[in-house]
C-alpha cells in the first residue's frame, strides 16, 4: 500500500545464504544497505587517502575532518588514554553516520530502525566496556558500582541500583538510536500520506492544499538530516562515555 | 508558634515580607547558577551532544524508561528461575525506577558523572 508508513521497514529476502536446522538465513535488503554503507565508507576512507598530499584535497580534507571530529570527542571524553578505543569508535560512528544518511534517500532501506541491529552495536559496546573493564582492572572494575561516601546502611542498595543503572545502558543506548530513525521516518511518511489522502479525497483542491504537508515534508527532511547527525554522534559520545569507565572505573 | 508570628508578621508588613521573599529569590538563583556552573563545564562535550533540545529530552525519557525496563526484565527474569513469583518483579521494578531516575539525573548533569566525581 502506498501511504502504509510501516511498509518501509519491511525485511525482504533477497538469496538465501545458508541453512542452520530450519532456517533460512537469507540475505536481506537490510544487509545489503548495511553492504552498501561498508563499500562506500571503505572507498571514501581510502580513496581519500590513496595520494596523501600535503595541501588535501577535498577528499581528504573530508576525511581528515572526520577523522578530526571523532578523535577530538574521543580525547575529551575517554582522554588520551581512550584513544586507543579510537578505531572501534570511528568505526561505529562512521557506519551509523552513513547508514542514518542512505536511509534519508526516497525508497532507501534505514537500516537503523531496526532495534536488532541498534541493539547488537550498543551490545557490543557493553561487552567491550565489560571486558575491557575486567582485562584491565580485575575485580577492581566493579568498584564502579560502589560511590564513595555512602553510608554503609544504604550501601547494598546504592550498589544494586548502581548495577541496574549500569545493565539498563545498552538498552537506553539502542533505544534511542532506534526510536529516532523509526519515529522520524514514520512522520515523513505519513506526511506524505496526507498529500495523497488530500489529493484522492479533495480532488483539485486537495491537489492544492497538498502543498502545505509537502512544505512540511521538506522542513521534516531537513531536521532528520540534523537528527540522522546527532544521533550518530550521541551513540558514539556515549560509547566514549562508557568505555572511559572501562579504563578509569572511578578509581 | 513560629508560624503564628511569622503570619502577624506578614500581615503587619507586607513590603517587608516582598523584601524577605526578593532577597530569597536572588540567593536560590545564585545557588542554581552556582550547581550549574561545573556541571556546565563538566559536560562540555556533552552539551553539543545534546545540541536540539528535542536530543535531549529524548535521551532523558529513555534513560528513565531503560532503567525501568531493565529492572522489570531481570525481576522477571529472577521470577522465572527462582520461582519466587511475583516479589523478584516488585521489587527489581522499583530499584529500577530508581536506577532510571538516576540515569536521568546523571544525564541531566544533576548528580555529576561517576568518572567525573573523583
Amino acid at each position: 500500500m502506498a501511504t502504509d508508513p510501516i511498509h518501509q521497514f519491511q525485511i525482504i529476502d533477497l538469496f538465501p545464504v545458508v541453512k542452520i536446522g530450519h532456517t533460512e538465513i537469507a540475505f536481506t535488503n537490510s544487509a545489503a544497505f548495511m553492504l552498501a554503507a561498508v563499500i562506500g565508507i571503505t572507498a571514501f576512507l581510502v580513496g581519500a587517502t590513496a595520494k596523501r598530499s600535503l595541501v588535501p584535497s577535498r577528499l581528504q580534507s573530508a576525511a581528515e575532518l572526520s577523522y578530526e571530529f571523532v578523535a577530538s570527542t574521543v580525547r575529551s571524553t575517554a582522554g588520551s588514554e581512550g584513544m586507543r578505543f579510537f578505531p572501534f569508535v570511528f568505526t561505529i560512528f562512521m557506519f551509523i553516520l552513513t547508514v542514518n544518511m542512505i536511509g534519508l534517500i526516497p525508497y532507501a532501506f534505514t537500516v537503523t530502525s531496526h532495534i536488532i541491529v541498534t541493539a547488537a552495536l550498543a551490545i557490543t559496546v557493553f561487552l567491550t566496556v565489560l571486558g575491557y573493564g575486567l582485562w584491565r582492572h580485575g575485580f577492581h572494575f566493579f568498584n564502579l558500582f560502589v560511590p564513595k561516601g555512602v553510608p554503609i546502611y544504604i550501601l547494598p542498595l546504592i550498589i544494586f541500583i548502581e548495577i541496574l543503572s549500569f545493565i539498563s545502558r545498552p538498552i537506553s543506548h539502542s533505544v534511542r538510536l532506534f526510536a529516532n530513525m523509526l519515529a522520524g521516518h514514520i512522520t515523513l511518511k505519513v506526511f506524505a500520506g496526507f498529500i495523497i489522502l488530500m489529493g484522492s479525497a479533495m480532488g483539485a483542491i486537495g491537489w492544492a492544499g497538498g502543498v502545505l504537508p509537502f512544505a512540511m515534508i521538506v522542513a521534516l527532511t531537513a531536521l532528520e538530516t540534523l537528527v540522522a547527525f546527532l544521533q550518530a554522534y550521541v551513540f558514539a559520545i556515549l560509547t566514549c562515555i562508557y568505555l572511559n569507565d572501562a579504563i578509569h572505573p572511578g578509581h | 508558634m513560629a508560624d503564628g508570628t511569622r503570619g502577624k508578621g506578614d500581615r503587619n508588613e507586607p513590603p517587608d515580607d516582598e523584601v524577605a521573599l526578593s532577597a530569597r529569590l536572588q540567593r536560590l538563583g545564585e545557588r542554581l547558577a552556582d550547581a550549574n556552573r561545573p556541571s556546565e563545564n563538566d559536560t562540555g562535550p556533552r552539551s553539543t551532544a545534546d545540541a536540539s533540545a528535542y536530543a535531549r529530552g529524548f535521551r532523558l525519557s529513555t534513560e528513565l524508561v531503560a532503567g525501568v525496563v531493565a529492572g522489570a526484565l531481570i525481576g522477571w527474569l529472577l521470577d522465572r528461575w527462582l520461582g519466587i513469583s511475583p516479589w523478584g518483579l516488585i521489587v527489581f521494578l522499583l530499584l529500577g525506577f530508581a536506577a532510571g531516575v538516576l540515569n536521568v539525573m546523571r544525564a541531566a548533569g544533576v548528580v555529576r558523572e561517576r568518572h567525573l566525581t573523583d
